[in-house]
C-alpha cells in the first residue's frame, strides 16, 4: 500500500537498469550488450521497455510539441523566438496567423511579446522551425508565465489530464502547459499564485506518491489562508 | 523566460501586483528578503562571511597582509575591494575582466564601508610612511537572484566584523580583532514606472527603470549613494527613498553586528 | 598568514608510528562531504567539503554554444573553468585566470568529453563551472568529483559519473590523497580521475619522482578511493531528492493528522551544518 511520502527509488548515469526481456527505451543506453541509465531519474518498465524518466534535464524540442516562448529578436520577414531550449527558434512570417507584409514583423509581434506555438519541425541537426498556425496559436496577454523543468511536464498535465483539470478546477484559472517547462496561468492574481504554488509542489515532489492529495491539501489551505498566497 | 529580455506580460503581472502594494512574493514594497550570514566561513581568510539576501548568495574573504601606505595618507593601512561575478552565478555573467558593472558594484561597496569609517584605519599604521596592513575586501558572487549591491555589502559588513588581524605571523605582537568602529547598512531601492521597491528579486531587477543605493550609519546619516540605470528619481521619491533606507538599515544593522 | 614552513628544508611528513602530521595512515582519505543542488540559477550544482578544500561545482547546458564560431556541428562542446577564489588560499591569489588555471580547465573538459553524450546535442556547449572557495591540495580532484554530481544534477545525459582522487609519495612512503603540507614538501603527486563502471581513466597526470612500482602502488591507492566516491556521489544525488512530502507541508495546517504512514522512514539525512540555507 502507497502512504503519502514514500518515493519511487532513483538511478543514477551508469547504473544498469536492465532486466531480462526489457528492450532500452529514453533515458538509457547500451554498452557490453547492457542497458543502463543515461541521466538521473526514476526507472520505469513499460511494454518492454525500460526508460529512466529524467529529473532534470533542457527540453528537446520534437515535432508537434506545445511550446509559449519569447519574442527576443525580429528580421524583416521571421521572429526569433525563446522557447528554453538549447536551440533557438524561428517563426517564419509564413507560419503566423497573419497576413505580413516583408518587413512589417513588428506590427504583429514584438520584442517581449509571449506566444503559444508548437513546433513545426526539427532536422538532423536539431534546427527547429516553429508555426503558429494551430487552433490554440496566440500572443498571450495577462495572467503570469512560470517556469518548471520540462522533465516535470507530464506530471503536470497528469494521466489524461487528471492534474490539469484537478488544478483547473480548485483554482478557477486557464492553464495552458507548454512541453518546453513554461506554464501560462490565466486568471485573477490571487488563484493564479495559488495555482504557481501547486504547481511548484508538483515539481518539487514529481517523483513521489500521494501528490494528487498533496495538491489538494495546498491549495485548499492557501484559499483558507487570510494572509494571501504563497510565494509564486 | 529569456534571460536577457523580461517579457510583456511579467512587466504587466509585476506593475499590477504593485499598484496595490503586492509583490510576487507575498513582500511589502518596502520588505527586504530574508537575510542569512555564516560567519568565518573560509578558513585561509582573515575574515570571512557568507551572505544569503533572499537567493542571492555571495562570500566575502577578507586578506591582510603588510606593505606600504599610499603617500597622500602615510599613517592609515589600505582598503582594496573587489568583486568577482563568476559565471557559476548565473546565466548572464561571462568570464573575463570585470565589467562595469562589477567595478561599480566594487566601488559603491567600498565607498559604504571607507566613507563610514567602518574600520579605523589609522590604527592600521604600522610605521608610518613605511609599514601598514593592507586589506583585501574580495567578494565572490555565488548565486544572482537580485540585489548584489546590497548582498556584497552585508556579507562585507559580516566578514570585516569577525576579523582577526595576523599581527602574530609579521612578528608584530599578538593577534587582533579588526578595530571596527561603525556599522554601515546599504539598503537598495528600484524603480519601475512609478513604484519603488525596496530589495529588489531579480525579476523585478530586470525591469528596473532606476536603481538608488543608500548607505548609512547607526546614527541614520548618509554616508554613500549611488544612482543607477537610465531613468530618474524626483527630489521627493529620493527623500522617501533615505528615510526608508534609515528604517530597513536600522532594522538589519543588529544582524551585522551580531557574531 | 606567510608560511614561516618555507623556511625549513626538510619537514618530517611522516611520524615515528608510521601516521602523517594529521593522524593518517598512508591509505586514509580525508573527510569528504557532498551535497548536490546547493544553487538557484545553475541548471546542477554540487558543493564539496574534502578535508580543508572547499569546492563549488555548477552546469549550465547543454546551452547555445558562444562563441559561435566554435560550434561544433556534430556534438556539444565540454567546456570547464576552473577557479580559486582570492581568498582561498594563504597568500592571496589576484582574481582571474592564471597558466595553472587554465591547464586545470582543459584536463578537467576533456576528462568530461569522455563521458557526456555529445553527439545528442550539435552545436551546443555543456559549460562546467569550479569555483574553488578554500584550498587544501586535491582541489582538481575536489572540483571534478563535484562537478560529476553537478552533471547529474542538470540532467546532462552521461555514461557514468567520474570519480577523481590523487595519491603522491612524501618522506619515500607511497600515501593517498595528500593534504597541503604533504603536496608542498612531498616528493610526488599523481592526480586521477576514473569511469568508476568500466574503470577508464580520463584524466592523468604526475610530477615528482616516482618508480613504476611506487606508482603502481599510486594507483591502487588512488583507484581504491574513487570506489569510496563514487558512493558519495551517488548518495548525495539521492539524497537531494530524498525528502519526504511531509517536510515541506511545514507550516501546521489546520487540516486532521495525516494518517500513520505504513512504511519504514527513510535514514535521516547525515550531518549537515553548513547546508545551502546559511546559519
Amino acid at each position: 500500500m502507497e502512504s503519502s511520502g514514500s518515493l519511487r527509488p532513483i538511478v543514477i548515469p551508469g547504473e544498469a537498469v536492465g532486466g531480462p526481456g526489457l528492450k532500452p527505451g529514453p533515458g538509457t543506453y547500451i554498452e557490453g550488450g547492457q542497458v543502463f541509465a543515461a541521466q538521473l531519474g526514476i526507472r520505469n518498465e513499460h511494454d518492454g521497455l525500460v526508460s529512466v524518466i529524467p529529473l532534470n534535464g533542457r527540453y528537446i524540442p520534437q515535432r508537434g510539441d506545445a511550446v509559449i516562448g519569447e519574442v527576443v529578436d525580429l528580421g524583416p520577414s521571421h521572429w526569433l523566438v525563446d522557447i528554453n531550449s538549447p536551440y533557438p527558434a524561428p517563426l517564419h512570417a509564413t507560419e503566423s496567423p497573419w497576413r505580413v507584409e516583408f518587413g512589417d514583423t513588428s506590427r504583429y509581434l514584438k520584442v517581449g511579446d509571449v506566444i503559444m506555438g508548437h513546433v513545426l519541425s526539427v532536422d538532423e541537426i536539431k534546427r527547429v522551425q516553429l508555426t503558429m498556425q494551430e487552433r490554440e496559436a496566440r500572443r498571450l496577454n495577462g495572467g503570469i508565465v512560470m517556469e518548471i523543468s520540462p522533465t516535470k511536464v507530464p506530471r503536470v498535465i497528469g494521466k489524461q489530464g487528471s492534474m490539469i483539470s484537478l488544478l483547473t478546477e480548485l483554482t478557477g484559472c486557464h492553464i495552458y502547459v507548454g512541453q518546453n517547462g513554461r506554464i501560462w496561468l490565466d486568471g485573477e492574481d490571487r488563484d493564479t499564485a495559488v495555482a504557481a504554488s501547486a504547481i511548484r509542489l508538483i515539481e518539487e515532489r514529481a517523483q513521489s506518491y500521494g501528490l494528487t492529495e498533496a495538491v489538494r491539501e495546498l491549495i485548499e489551505r492557501e484559499r483558507r489562508s487570510t494572509t494571501g498566497p504563497r510565494p509564486a | 523566460m529569456s534571460e536577457e529580455i523580461v517579457s510583456d506580460l511579467m512587466r504587466a503581472h509585476v506593475y499590477r501586483l504593485a499598484s496595490t502594494g503586492q509583490r510576487v512574493d507575498g513582500r511589502a514594497l518596502d520588505e527586504p528578503r530574508k537575510l542569512s550570514l555564516e560567519r568565518t566561513y573560509v578558513k585561509t581568510a582573515e575574515g570571512s562571511a557568507r551572505a544569503k539576501l533572499g537567493n542571492t548568495d555571495v562570500l566575502v574573504g577578507i586578506k591582510m597582509s603588510v606593505g606600504e601606505p599610499y603617500p597622500d595618507t602615510p599613517n592609515t593601512g589600505v582598503l582594496s575591494t573587489s568583486v568577482e561575478m563568476v559565471p557559476l552565478a548565473s546565466p548572464t555573467f561571462e568570464a573575463g575582466p570585470p565589467r562595469p558593472d562589477a567595478i561599480e558594484l566594487a566601488r559603491v561597496v567600498d565607498r559604504g564601508i571607507r566613507e563610514s569609517k567602518m574600520v579605523n584605519m589609522e590604527k592600521l599604521c604600522i610605521t608610518p610612511k613605511e609599514k601598514v596592513w593592507i586589506m583585501f575586501i574580495d567578494i565572490h558572487v555565488l548565486d544572482y537572484d537580485g540585489n548584489l549591491f546590497d548582498a556584497c555589502s552585508y556579507g562585507a559588513t559580516a566578514a570585516l566584523g569577525s576579523t582577526v588581524v595576523p599581527a602574530k605571523t609579521q612578528g608584530l605582537g599578538d593577534d587582533f580583532p579588526l578595530p571596527v568602529e561603525h556599522w554601515p547598512v546599504s539598503v537598495t531601492t528600484a524603480k519601475i514606472k512609478d513604484v519603488l521597491f525596496v530589495d529588489p528579486a531579480l525579476d523585478e531587477e530586470r525591469m528596473s527603470d532606476a536603481r538608488i543605493t543608500v548607505t548609512t550609519d547607526e546614527n541614520g546619516d548618509i554616508r554613500a549613494m549611488q544612482k543607477g540605470l537610465s531613468g530618474s528619481f524626483t527630489y521627493d521619491e529620493v527623500k522617501r527613498i533615505i528615510e526608508t533606507a534609515q528604517r530597513v538599515g536600522r532594522g538589519i544593522r543588529p544582524l551585522l553586528r551580531s557574531s | 598568514m606567510e608560511d614561516i614552513e618555507h623556511i625549513e628544508k626538510q619537514m618530517k611528513l611522516i611520524r615515528a608510528d608510521g601516521r602523517r602530521l594529521d593522524g593518517r595512515k598512508p591509505d586514509e582519505l580525508r573527510p569528504v562531504r557532498i551535497e548536490a543542488g546547493v544553487l538557484r540559477r545553475a541548471d546542477g550544482s554540487a558543493y564539496i567539503e574534502w578535508g580543508g578544500n572547499k569546492v563549488l561545482a555548477a552546469v549550465y547546458g547543454p546551452r547555445e554554444a558562444h562563441p559561435r564560431h566554435l560550434q561544433d556541428p556534430a556534438r556539444a562542446l565540454v567546456q570547464c573553468r576552473y577557479n580559486m577564489a582570492p581568498f582561498s588560499v594563504s597568500d592571496r591569489k589576484r582574481p582571474g585566470p592564471d597558466r595553472r588555471s587554465v591547464e586545470i580547465s582543459k584536463v578537467i573538459s576533456e576528462a568530461f568529453s569522455a563521458v557526456v553524450f555529445r553527439e545528442q546535442f550539435p552545436r551546443t556547449s555543456v559549460d562546467i563551472f569550479i569555483e574553488v572557495l578554500q584550498a587544501d591540495a586535491g582541489t582538481r580532484c575536489a572540483g571534478l568529483t563535484a562537478a560529476s554530481v553537478a552533471l547529474a544534477d542538470a540532467g546532462v545525459p552521461m555514461r557514468d559519473l567520474v570519480a577523481s582522487c590523487a595519491s603522491g609519495k612524501i618522506d619515500g612512503v607511497v600515501c593517498l590523497d595528500l593534504n597541503k603540507e604533504e603536496d608542498n614538501f612531498g616528493d610526488a603527486d599523481c592526480p586521477l580521475a576514473i569511469v568508476p563502471r568500466t574503470g577508464e581513466i580520463v584524466l592523468l597526470q604526475m610530477d615528482g619522482h616516482l618508480t613504476l612500482d611506487e606508482f603502481e602502488k599510486a594507483m591502487e591507492l588512488s583507484i581504491g578511493a574513487t570506489h569510496r566516491l563514487y558512493e558519495m556521489q551517488r548518495d548525495a544525488l539521492r539524497r537531494r531528492y530524498s525528502t519526504t512530502l511531509e517536510d515541506i507541508l511545514k507550516e501546521p495546517p489546520p487540516l486532521p493528522a495525516p494518517p500513520a504512514p505504513e512504511f519504514e522512514p527513510p535514514p535521516p539525512p547525515p550531518e549537515d551544518d553548513f547546508g545551502p540555507e546559511g546559519i
